[in-house]
């Protein structure tokens, strides 16, 4: 099945040098990418490394900074999703557009010509359901339907279009493996009948088990063309992660003290549709450490920190421990009570409220634990606006928070800064636990080295940290230990200094430690056969 | 051609407490074009409606009169819907709490003790309370659209004043007309003072707004109706709940209204009727948004709101209007209240041609 180089067949799809920036930021950077007829073609890459960007360029749903699409050898300007459309392209998107409360015949009616009756489409649907193995009734209410049927939907509605080319974007991230089953079989149905898939995954096992190529991008560039099935994966994973991250070490002179925070076998269902469920997590957190959770976003990293900052308390008391003390139903103020500090990954509108000033902010996060520094005394609960406003001003300094006035807006505060000041909140009460989910996610440079050193500070001074990240160089600059959570299940923890970046991408991409993976290329490839 | 809504950059400061102003000019310029259009002397008209009721003492004390529990009302609602709980049905909160705090002089008339008045207020207050615990229990339970059920709910406790006063509440001795007994002279809320019919219930709202003001401005749990507000995902990371915040809003909103109610039937009718309430529940929203959410602003709106019911009656009886006429001029001034308000945030912008359409040529 493997297309040699640079074939004398002509490619359905190329992509020569496309670039896309956003201000000075490439996204895409000089891509070039060919996509025969009649083939299933993977594109490989963390998040962030611009797959969803060159994706909707594809799509006409934004358009190259410069750079060439060509459509069976043509070159072609896509400019919006319905000329992508007519092209024959179609595209299954992460997050699915359907309206609940009407049926699956109007929900593909809706992306259609309006004169097509409502009964044709319900004919054609349920006929093209049939024939590709994607079982479907027309009349149901989408709100009734599961996620892997919605995904159907959005399949059919796709398929309707006749397209040459299917653009599916993580498309089994939302579905159990029996569910990824049936749709690889769909998959292969339509590459039986000449048509190409692009397929956008991080998940080695399924790409080498399904596609026929594979291009991989990293920081917006492709770091490599392969044909999956002759790789391995921890060789995948090489070209995914890279290998020029410098491998930083933390000092590792630093005493670890007693165990302070202490998670043993919590499970969680999910409370959404597309939350994940925590699986079986144990872990344990000694004084002094840092531990980071690596893992690729949506595995149940979210639903780990309601977890640990008891948000959302669980059902089993004794499932979480912070300093000895049983917390699983305790609520967030409780454990904050004991010493612990929590930061969201969300800042607007979690960690903190837009549109009240940097002081109720301050008070959001800690009207309970330092009640008598803050409130008055008694039922009324008065609001010392004195003693936050020094306390605010003196977290300002001390995170260097870059602002406009005395006591602004958090909405009007760049990220960075105000990621500062979310985080110095916390660090002004010197916590004995902290828990910090992505701590310098689409923070500038500046800022992120500023919080891991004060998240290292923290460690340094007794205190034990949890950082959940999906950033690699993150996780080695500040980590002592290191865990992966994949799937809402998260691997033992293992010493920063013995793990490699591609035993990390193995783990991100789903294989655990059951399989005993080891760090020569062979046992990886034990690994596969084990599969 | 569309219209989109843009949401400006900035929001400015001046116009932000200029807007109840502008909606007011703009409501009186509206009404000017109306009575114009009736073929009325629009001057004579205004006149009639907004300056004439301030100009006696008479009138005055009905001003206080009907500003009561607009007044009392609108501030419950305000804490409402500064934490996202939308309680649409103080009117049948009303309702019940006349009913409810009638029940001592409507079953025992001959019980005469002061220790009646502030039973009958309390009373009032748990049955308001109560009656809007059921949206509240249904939101928090069932995430049920409080919306909806409030408003529904009105129309239950209108129609079941209705059957009480025509049915088992009837006054024996009434010649069948649909009223209760008059109250003993102990349940009737007194005047402030003894120029005129102003009751105690117009205290009680002062008293109600300035309190709420304070907890609004300087105490936690002010704070806490604010957050919840504005990020019910903020207010969990604060450790507040959402849900107790449902019923915190929802019940105090209730027990205002029935206190309003109480307070409406003993100080100024006197005794149940199938109609104790010219839509105060319903134009309490008005005044809630008219005083910006703020109690302090609500008694200045309560007051202008009270005008156009008190401008709608001698406009009746001197020119010859419908008194619908001040439904016509609470309506305008919602209307312009939110279109203000929407302006400031954002600015329209008329677009001519949309982008290529979606239609190939195949």
């Amino acid at each position: 099945m493997t297309l040699s180089e640079g074939g004398s067949v002509v490619s359905l799809l190329a992509v020569r040098s496309l670039t896309k920036l956003f201000g000075d930021f490439a996204a895409c950077n000089g891509i070039d990418l060919d996509i025969a007829p009649g083939e299933i073609h993977a594109l490989l890459g963390e998040n962030g490394a611009g797959k969803s960007t060159l994706v909707k360029m594809l799509f006409g749903v934004l358009q190259p900074s410069a750079g060439q699409i060509l459509w069976n050898g043509a070159p072609v300007t896509v400019g919006s999703p319905g000329e992508a459309r007519t092209l024959g392209v179609g595209m299954v998107f992460q997050h699915f557009s359907l309206f609940e409360a009407l049926t699956v015949a109007e929900n593909i009616a809706l992306s259609l010509d309006p004169k097509i009756s409502l009964a044709r489409i319900s004919e054609e649907a349920a006929a093209l359901s049939k024939a590709y193995g994607l079982p479907l009734d027309p009349k149901a209410h989408v709100a009734d339907l599961s996620v892997g049927e919605r995904q159907r939907i959005e399949i059919v509605r796709a398929l309707l279009q006749n397209p040459k080319l299917i653009i599916l974007d993580e498309p089994t991230s939302v579905l159990t493996p029996q569910e990824a089953d049936r749709l690889f079989e769909t998959l292969f149905k339509l590459k039986a009948e000449g048509r190409s898939v692009l397929y956008i995954s991080h998940r080695l096992e399924e790409v080498r088990r399904i596609c026929d190529r594979a291009t991989v991008l990293r920081h917006g560039k492709v770091t490599g063309a392969c044909d999956p099935k002759q790789e391995t994966p921890a060789s995948l994973a090489r070209m995914m992660v890279g290998s020029d991250v410098a491998e930083v070490h933390r000092d590792q002179g630093a005493k670890l003290g007693d165990v302070q925070v202490e998670v043993s076998n919590l499970s969680v269902p999910s409370r959404t549709p597309f939350a994940m469920s925590l699986k079986d997590i144990s872990l344990k957190v000694r004084a002094g450490e840092v531990l980071a959770i690596a893992g690729v976003a949506g595995n149940g990293q979210g639903e780990l920190f309601d977890a640990l900052s008891g948000e959302y308390p669980v059902a089993e008391d004794g499932a979480i421990r912070i300093r000895g003390k049983a917390v699983g139903k305790t609520g967030i103020n409780g454990r904050r009570l004991l010493g612990a500090g929590f930061v969201p990954e969300e800042r607007h509108g979690h960690a903190a409220v837009s549109a009240m000033p940097l002081s109720d902010n301050l008070l959001l996060a800690r009207s309970r634990s330092d009640r008598k520094a803050f409130l008055s005394a008694g039922f009324a609960s008065v609001i010392r606006r004195d003693a936050i406003a020094s306390a605010t001003k003196r977290i300002c300094e001390v995170m260097d928070v870059r602002k406009s006035g005395e006591d602004p807006l958090a909405g009007s505060l760049s990220g960075g800064n105000l990621q500062k000041f979310i985080v110095g909140r916390e660090l002004d009460r010197q916590p004995s636990v902290l828990v910090v989910n992505q701590p310098t996610w689409g923070v500038d440079a500046g800022a992120a080295s500023r919080i891991r050193q004060a998240l290292i500070d923290l460690a340094k001074a007794g205190s034990a940290v949890i950082v959940i990240s999906q950033d690699l160089d993150e996780i080695f600059e500040v980590a002592t230990n290191i865990a992966v959570i994949s799937e809402g299940r998260l691997s033992e923890p293992h010493p920063a200094g013995t793990l490699t970046l591609e035993r990390i991408g193995l783990l991100m991409g789903g294989i655990h430690e059951s399989h005993s993976i080891s760090q020569t290329a062979a046992s990886a490839s034990e690994v596969s056969h084990a599969h | 051609m569309r219209i989109e809504l843009q949401r400006r950059p900035k929001v400015s400061k001046l116009f932000s407490v200029l807007s109840p102003l502008m909606a007011l000019v703009l409501t009186l310029i509206a009404g000017v074009i109306m009575f114009g259009l009736m073929g009325i002397d629009p001057i004579k008209a205004m006149d009639v409606y907004f300056v004439e009721p301030l100009t006696d003492i008479w009138s005055l004390h009905e001003l206080a009169v009907k500003a009561a529990p607009l007044i009392l009302i609108g501030v419950g609602l305000s804490i409402c819907y500064r934490s996202n709980n939308w309680n649409i049905g103080a009117e049948g909160q009303f309702t019940i709490g006349a009913i409810t705090g009638s029940i001592l002089p409507v079953l025992y008339p001959n019980w005469h003790s002061w220790a009646i008045l502030p039973l009958m207020m309390v009373m009032g207050a748990v049955g308001g309370a109560l009656y809007a615990a059921i949206p509240a229990l249904l939101k928090a339970r069932f995430n049920t659209n409080e919306i909806l059920t409030s408003l529904m709910l009105v129309y239950i406790a209108g129609l079941f004043l209705d059957w009480l006063v025509r049915g088992p509440w009837r006054d024996p001795k009434g010649y069948n007309f649909p009223v209760t007994t008059s109250f003993q002279p102990e349940a009737v809320l007194p005047e402030i003072i003894s120029s005129g019919r102003a009751h105690w219930g117009f205290v009680f709202a002062i008293v109600a707004a300035v309190a709420l003001w304070f907890m609004m401005r300087f105490m936690l749990k002010g704070f806490e109706v604010s957050v919840l507000g504005q990020s019910e995902r903020a207010g969990r990371f604060a450790g507040f709940s959402g849900r107790r915040m449902i019923w915190f809003a929802m019940l105090l909103s209730g027990a205002l209204a029935g206190l309003a109610g109480i307070s409406e039937v003993s100080g100024s009718i006197g005794h149940l009727q199938p109609s104790i309430s010219p839509g105060y529940g319903f134009t309490a929203i008005i005044v809630a948004f008219l005083g910006r959410l703020n109690p302090l602003g609500i008694i200045a709106s309560g007051l202008v709101l009270a005008l156009t019911y008190l401008g709608g009656e001698a406009a009746q009886l001197s020119i010859g209007i419908s008194d619908k006429v001040s439904r016509v001029f609470q309506g305008l001034l919602l209307f312009f209240v939110l279109s203000c308000d929407t302006l400031i945030h954002y600015r329209i912008r008329l677009i001519f041609s949309g982008r290529p359409t979606t239609e190939g040529k195949s």
